[in-house]
């Protein structure tokens, strides 16, 4: 059975050019955001992108809306590559795709009525006559749970979490497909976001959405998605179905940020022995050779700066792309420093063994 | 009164005095829109070598509470409070005839016996960045971006100590390689912007202990770092605390960083403490109904839950802040009680040192609790 994909990226790079002089302007070096980025969302599910900050998670976000132009590679949307439509057909296309923001303050017109918000994309698209559209909204901010009477208030009058409802109910206006979510609960308290993540996962159910989640919080992807992928400056490290990535980690990065999580259970978290990633994430100009996680691996190889590892499948639909795998998940800090394929390059192709948990 | 089973004193003699002991402290700022009572009657303590943590959200208090133990809050005004007499209605009057933006607070902060609250500010600047020092979220505008950082490090010893200046500066590579500044000889003329975010937030750990102070306060340290980072500075912070025995007082409102962290949580709601008790005791028997909302609140790393049980509703305005229980509004188990009157943070029967403010009884607090814990896998047993 092939999974019905609504969208795909294939080899998506993005590269910001950094010039030098003001008449005569030519290229010194670029910003490597996004470099090879292949990936498939299936219509329904949630896929999850993790990662630090400067990984491109966000990059990623602005080229599948097509908010950038990628430097390279093909956005295909529901069959049809969005990076070659005309302006024309993009209007068409950016109903089926909306977009939900980090920041409740900054991307609501502090000048426009609530009602105002919600209705634009409507009005945009032509959709509607004024009253079918003010019913709507009414409905939209029920539906995101906020009083429908609010309609002629201002983004100020709300807090945060209520802000980013007014978000999601603009989003949903036009009945997309696809809603991309970058960071839509990392501004809000800890009782705000499960109201949040709770809403997105009932509204998901109810109009069949589809989502791309983006968030730093590793916690947060795991609660809300189907499918994970991991990056790391401007790559793909990992891929996986939600359970799979956070029960059996594969990449050295992927376990190194399970590692750091803080665990809220003083008995889980301060027994286990946490490996500590040392060193920052490269710059992303010159990012390094090889695998590019291999200056700051705890089983890098030689071969890891010579050779780019290729995303290899390890598992049913458990993609990584490392030369010496996680063999089991929980590792200790000594384990992960020891890769157990090293004398044995043909082994990592292996499936891997069942994971033991903690007994 | 002993208890058995429980050791209070484990070197034998009498428990440690504590070095940091708040009692009924309230700060009220005078704003354009009215009072707020950010922080309305908190009391907790902090012993030497200990660790607290302070978890609540947003504008809960936990900040301003240290803040006005410091005595950092803008534009303080003084007033005094006859004893016996409840300083509240005292402090509203105050600020209602006063200037606009002043801010007031009482009550008491005893830092090794001596008020904070009635010390001079020459006093006060004494014993910040000496004995009692603190590290901000943001460590780029709480550095000075036009001084190189050795400049800021030497100027922090200059103030308190009396050393030279080459003995300042030695002092300062010292506390830069301590925090695991790589080349801290050479390092030590650069500038906050050529450092990374965990590394300035290094260079702000040094400085903060350079001077050995017996209490660091630290205000969200790790909120503005990737997870990895988060991971580096913590554990710093953990080492350094163990190997000079410094007090520590942790804000923040991420309760995994607590619960691998901290000795004892105090937990703010709304200006005052919801529920205060050892780590253990405060994930394996949580007694207040928003301690319960907050653990249900969170996405877990460690377990698989279908729904998150979020809290109804929003934090209250602390201009207006309800009659009653402040939690009352969102709270699933309010009764008619919680509505007049206002609970103070009280024992349990089974642990004096497992504080909080519900007026729940506490066989019903303990049977939803274990519920609660059994749900989230926090039960002392399952994580063995």
């Amino acid at each position: 059975m092939t999974p019905d994909v609504l969208l795909e990226v294939e080899d998506v790079t993005k590269h910001f050019p950094i010039t030098e002089g003001i008449v005569f302007k030519h290229e010194v070096a670029s910003v490597k955001a996004l470099d090879g980025v292949s990936l498939a969302v299936r219509r329904g599910e949630t896929l999850g992108i993790v990662g630090e900050s400067g990984c491109g998670k966000s990059t990623l976000a602005r080229v599948i809306m097509r908010l950038l132009e990628p430097t390279s590679g093909t956005v295909r949307f529901d069959g049809k590559d969005i990076t070659q439509l005309s302006q024309r057909d993009l209007r068409v296309f950016r109903r089926e795709l909306m977009m939900i923001f980090q920041d409740p303050y900054a991307s609501l017109n502090p000048r426009k009525r609530v009602g105002f918000i919600v209705s634009e994309p409507l009005e945009i698209h032509g959709l509607g006559t004024d009253a079918e559209r003010k019913r709507r909204v009414q409905d939209l901010l029920e539906v995101v749970g906020l009083n429908p009477e609010h309609y002629n208030r201002f983004p100020h009058e709300f807090s945060g979490g209520q802000r980013q409802r007014i978000g999601i109910a603009r989003a949903l206006a036009v009945n997309p497909k696809l809603i991309v979510a970058d960071e839509p609960v990392s501004a809000l308290d800890v009782s705000v976001q499960a109201q949040i993540l709770n809403l997105l996962k009932d509204l998901q159910g109810e109009f069949g959405l589809t989502y791309v989640f983006i968030a730093h919080d590793l916690s947060v992807v795991r609660h809300i998605s189907d499918r994970v992928a991991v990056m790391y400056l401007g790559k793909l490290a990992e891929l996986a179905p939600a359970r799979d990535l956070y029960a059996a980690p594969r990449h050295p990065y992927t376990g190194a940020l399970l590692s750091a999580v803080p665990i809220a259970n003083p008995r889980r978290g301060r027994g286990r022995s946490a490996f500590v990633l040392g060193g920052d994430v490269p710059n992303p100009i010159n990012p390094p050779s090889g695998c590019r996680f291999h200056p700051r691996c705890p089983r890098a190889q030689d071969e890891c700066a010579l050779t780019e590892p290729p995303l290899e499948q390890r598992a049913a639909g458990h993609t990584a792309a490392c030369f010496f795998p996680l063999e089991k998940w929980p590792l200790t800090a000594d384990e992960m420093r020891r890769p157990a394929t090293v004398s044995a390059p043909g082994a990592e192709t292996e499936p891997l063994a069942v994971t033991r948990g903690p007994s | 009164m002993t208890i058995p089973g429980v050791d209070i004193a484990p070197s034998g003699g009498t428990p440690p005095e504590p070095l940091l002991a708040v009692s009924d402290l309230r700060t009220y700022f005078k704003t354009d829109d009215g009072i707020v009572k950010a922080v309305d009657g908190v009391s907790f303590e902090v012993r030497p070598g200990q660790t607290l943590g302070v978890v609540g959200e947003s504008g809960s208090g936990k900040s301003v509470t240290m803040m006005s133990i410091l005595g950092l809050n803008p534009k303080p005004g003084r007033i005094a409070v006859a004893p016996g007499s409840s300083p509240g209605p005292q402090m509203e009057a105050f600020l209602h005839h006063s200037k606009k933006h002043t801010s007031v607070s009482t009550g008491q902060a005893l830092f090794r016996g001596e008020n904070l609250l009635q010390a001079s500010q020459r006093r006060l600047r004494a014993l910040r960045g000496s004995e009692v020092s603190m590290i901000f979220q943001d460590p780029m505008t709480s550095l000075n971006p036009v001084l190189s950082i050795g400049k800021q490090l030497v100027e922090a010893v200059l103030l308190h100590r009396d050393v030279t200046v080459r003995e300042a500066r030695e002092l300062a590579i010292e506390g830069l390689q301590e925090v695991g500044i790589p080349r801290a000889e050479r390092r030590i003329d650069d500038y906050p912007h050529q450092f990374s975010g965990g590394m300035r937030q290094r260079v702000m750990i040094a400085m903060a202990l350079i001077n050995e102070p017996a209490l660091l306060i630290a205000d969200e340290p790790t909120t503005a770092l990737d997870v990895t980072t988060q991971a580096q500075i913590l554990g710093l912070i953990r080492r350094l605390q163990a190997e000079r025995g410094t007090a520590v007082v942790l804000i923040t409102h991420d309760l995994g960083v607590v619960a691998e962290t901290v000795d004892e949580i105090v937990v703010m709601y709304a200006a005052r403490i919801a529920e205060r008790a050892p780590v253990f005791s405060l994930f394996e028997r949580p007694l207040h109904p928003y301690t319960w909302g907050l653990l249900g609140s969170l996405p877990r790393l460690d377990v698989e839950l279908e729904r998150l049980s979020q809290i109804r509703g929003q934090p209250p305005s602390l201009l207006r802040p309800p009659a009653g229980c402040r939690f009352r509004p969102r709270c699933a188990f309010a009764f008619d009680r919680c509505r007049g009157e206002l609970p103070e943070a009280t024992p349990a029967g089974f642990d004096p040192e497992h504080l909080d403010a519900c007026f729940l009884d506490e066989s019903r607090k303990l049977e939803e609790s274990a519920r609660i814990v059994a749900e989230l896998g926090l039960e002392a047993e399952a994580a063995a």
